[in-house]
């Protein structure tokens, strides 16, 4: 019995570290490059033989890097903003009050959110041309609302289902104000769903490619992901491998400190919507 | 679940048009009024670019000789239909779509599984399958290049010399698959695992007593209780794999016939500068993805995501 029970544990530590490995190795063998140097770039190891930080130290050194996480940064954090506060409005809306219209509104971000964003590229490109925000911020922030604000509404909408809203009437009830019992019962009840949805518009703002290399031209708006395709070495001779290992690790480190963190909520967030129904 | 309970104790039954309550119609107001500003944006940031992507495609538009658009009907729709370039690269769409979303299915199955039933550890393994979500997807398609770059790539050298899997189109296609699998199966996953924890333990452990075996619970129980949240799954990761574009730039830039139709798209309107051409390729594209979406929901009966709190 004991070592029946004993293989069980084996067994299920020998599929966690399987998932684990699978998840984290072409993590691990994109950050070993960004580590190596240039002579050993080659050698294929997992682990660099010499280690050196020069690939990040080159990187910080010219502008186009800075400006690039300037405007990721920068693009990223103001679309979840507008995108949260709309959206939080909406689902809002949605959970709680009764007005017709409803269904539509549902039926419209679902059809927004299944929209090919290479479809709207096109158009985008020769509006903004014209309307003179091509390679701008607002050129990059309001495409990003197509994919955040449909989703902003849907984990918003499934969050706000949860509370129970019946709990600020007795607040009122007990002699609260109704901004007292928005205060202290209501917000510290939505907060955990809106900073998780939060989190899930930025990463999603984050890892946008094709708008990126669409509607910018120059490193005035060019965000990480886009400015790392461009890349080029410090001589045409050489492959730019460890400025985009380099780059790469440092944009993926608040997305490993966001997971880290907040594991549990974001898993709440991209289920809750899509599931739960 | 639970029932929600009504908003407010003097909202009218639903229907009662006429004799809407002063409060009732104060409601209205106020939810029309918080939906309005996402309604603006939406419409503004999708509707009104996809009318105008229609009205580009029926100009003869390049931006090379801005003086010459011209309206031209459908003709931009015909030069794309009967060109070679437009079918290859849908194929290959198709051909990515159907095989990485059935590959990720199961491997999502699986993943899902381990973490339902999982004694302990659930919580690293979680933590660790959100990071191929997280990552930024061209991170990850570098890191695939490279690992596929002979002389670089630890994986290259797991090939004979010479071999160059990226510069040749069928194992070029697989390997787009492979990261495009990698990065995805963990949203499958997860998705999964919240269907199955709508399962009721019970039910199992009763198909157990009647000599149901670990298949058996599997297919017979299992699988059709799950069957809403798997056609949701398989419907947001099949318009989501249509729509590839990250790993292949990065990956072959569409080269050797590994170009999907976006990257068709954008290389007509970034590289030929030709935005009639360019719209009717968008235009299709779109199409193609609301004919994928109306299957699923008619063909399969999957729900749309949402469908049942409208239903309230």
């Amino acid at each position: 019995m004991a070592s029946a029970g004993k293989r069980h544990i084996t067994g299920w530590a020998i599929a966690n570290t399987v998932v684990i490995a699978y998840a984290l190795f072409p993590v691990w063998w994109i950050a070993a490059l960004s580590f190596k140097e240039p002579s050993t770039l080659t050698d294929g190891n997992f682990i660099p033989e010499k280690w050196t930080l020069d690939n990040y130290r080159g990187i910080f050194d010219t502008s186009e890097f800075t400006r690039a996480l300037i405007n990721s940064i920068g693009i990223a954090l103001i679309a979840t903003v507008i995108a949260v506060v709309l959206g939080t409005m909406a689902a809002y809306a949605v959970a709680r009050l009764r007005f017709p219209g409803k269904k539509l509104l549902i039926g419209m971000s679902l059809l927004i959110a299944m929209f090919p964003p290479i479809s709207l590229v096109s158009p985008l490109f020769n509006i903004e041309r014209i309307l003179g925000i091509f390679d701008t911020w607002p050129g990059l922030i309001i495409p990003y609302m197509t994919f955040s604000l449909p989703l902003a509404i849907y984990t918003l909408s499934a969050f706000f289902r949860e509370i129970p809203w019946d709990l600020e009437k007795a607040a009122k009830v007990d002699g609260a104000t109704p901004a007292q019992a928005f205060r202290l019962v209501i917000a510290p009840l939505a907060a955990p769903g809106v900073f998780t949805t939060a989190i899930l518009v930025f990463i999603f703002c984050w890892n946008d490619f094709l708008f990126a290399i669409s509607l910018t031209s120059t490193t005035a708006a060019r965000t990480v992901p886009a400015a790392i395709a461009f890349f080029t070495g410090s001589s045409q001779f050489q492959q730019p491998t460890g400025s985009i290992a380099a780059a790469a690790v440092v944009i993926t480190i608040p997305i490993i400190v966001f997971v880290l963190l907040f594991q549990r909520r974001i898993v709440a967030g991209l289920t809750s919507g899509a599931v739960k129904g | 679940m639970n029932t929600p309970t009504p908003a407010t104790s003097t909202a009218p039954a639903p229907g009662g048009t006429e004799a809407l309550s002063e409060g009732a119609r104060q409601e209205r107001r106020l939810g029309w009024l918080l939906c309005a500003p996402a309604v603006v944006v939406m419409l503004a940031v999708t509707a009104y670019p996809i009318g105008y992507a229609i009205y580009l495609s029926l100009q003869r538009y390049d931006l090379r000789f801005p003086g010459q658009a011209k309206f031209v009907g459908f003709s931009n729709y015909g030069a794309v239909l009967s060109s070679d370039f437009w079918w290859e690269a849908f194929w290959v769409t198709l051909f990515i779509t159907a095989v990485s979303v059935a590959v990720e299915l199961v491997l999502g199955f699986t993943l899902a599984l381990v973490m339902h039933r999982a004694i302990f550890g659930r919580g690293v393994v979680r933590t660790a399958i959100l990071i191929p979500y997280g990552i930024v997807t061209v991170v990850a398609a570098y890191s695939w290049q490279y690992a596929w770059t002979p002389d670089t790539g630890y994986l290259a050298a797991l090939l004979p010399s010479g071999d160059a899997p990226l510069t040749e189109q069928w194992p070029a296609i697989g390997l787009i698959i492979l990261a495009e699998v990698w990065k995805t199966t963990p949203f499958m996953a997860l998705l999964l695992l919240a269907g199955l924890a709508l399962v009721p333990e019970e039910t199992l452990r009763a198909a157990m007593v009647d000599g149901a075996s670990a298949w058996q619970r599997f297919a017979l129980v299992t699988v059709p209780l799950m069957k809403p949240a798997i056609l949701v799954a398989l419907l947001f990761r099949t318009l989501d794999a249509f729509r590839i574009f990250d790993n292949i730039y990065i990956l072959t830039s569409g080269a050797h016939g590994t170009g999907s139709v976006s990257i068709l798209g954008y290389d007509n309107l970034f590289t030929a500068l030709n935005l009639g051409i360019g719209s009717a390729i968008s235009v299709l594209i779109f199409i193609c993805v609301g004919v994928i979406a109306f299957a699923f929901i008619k063909l399969f009966g999957a729900a749309a995501p949402g469908a049942e709190e409208t239903g309230r």
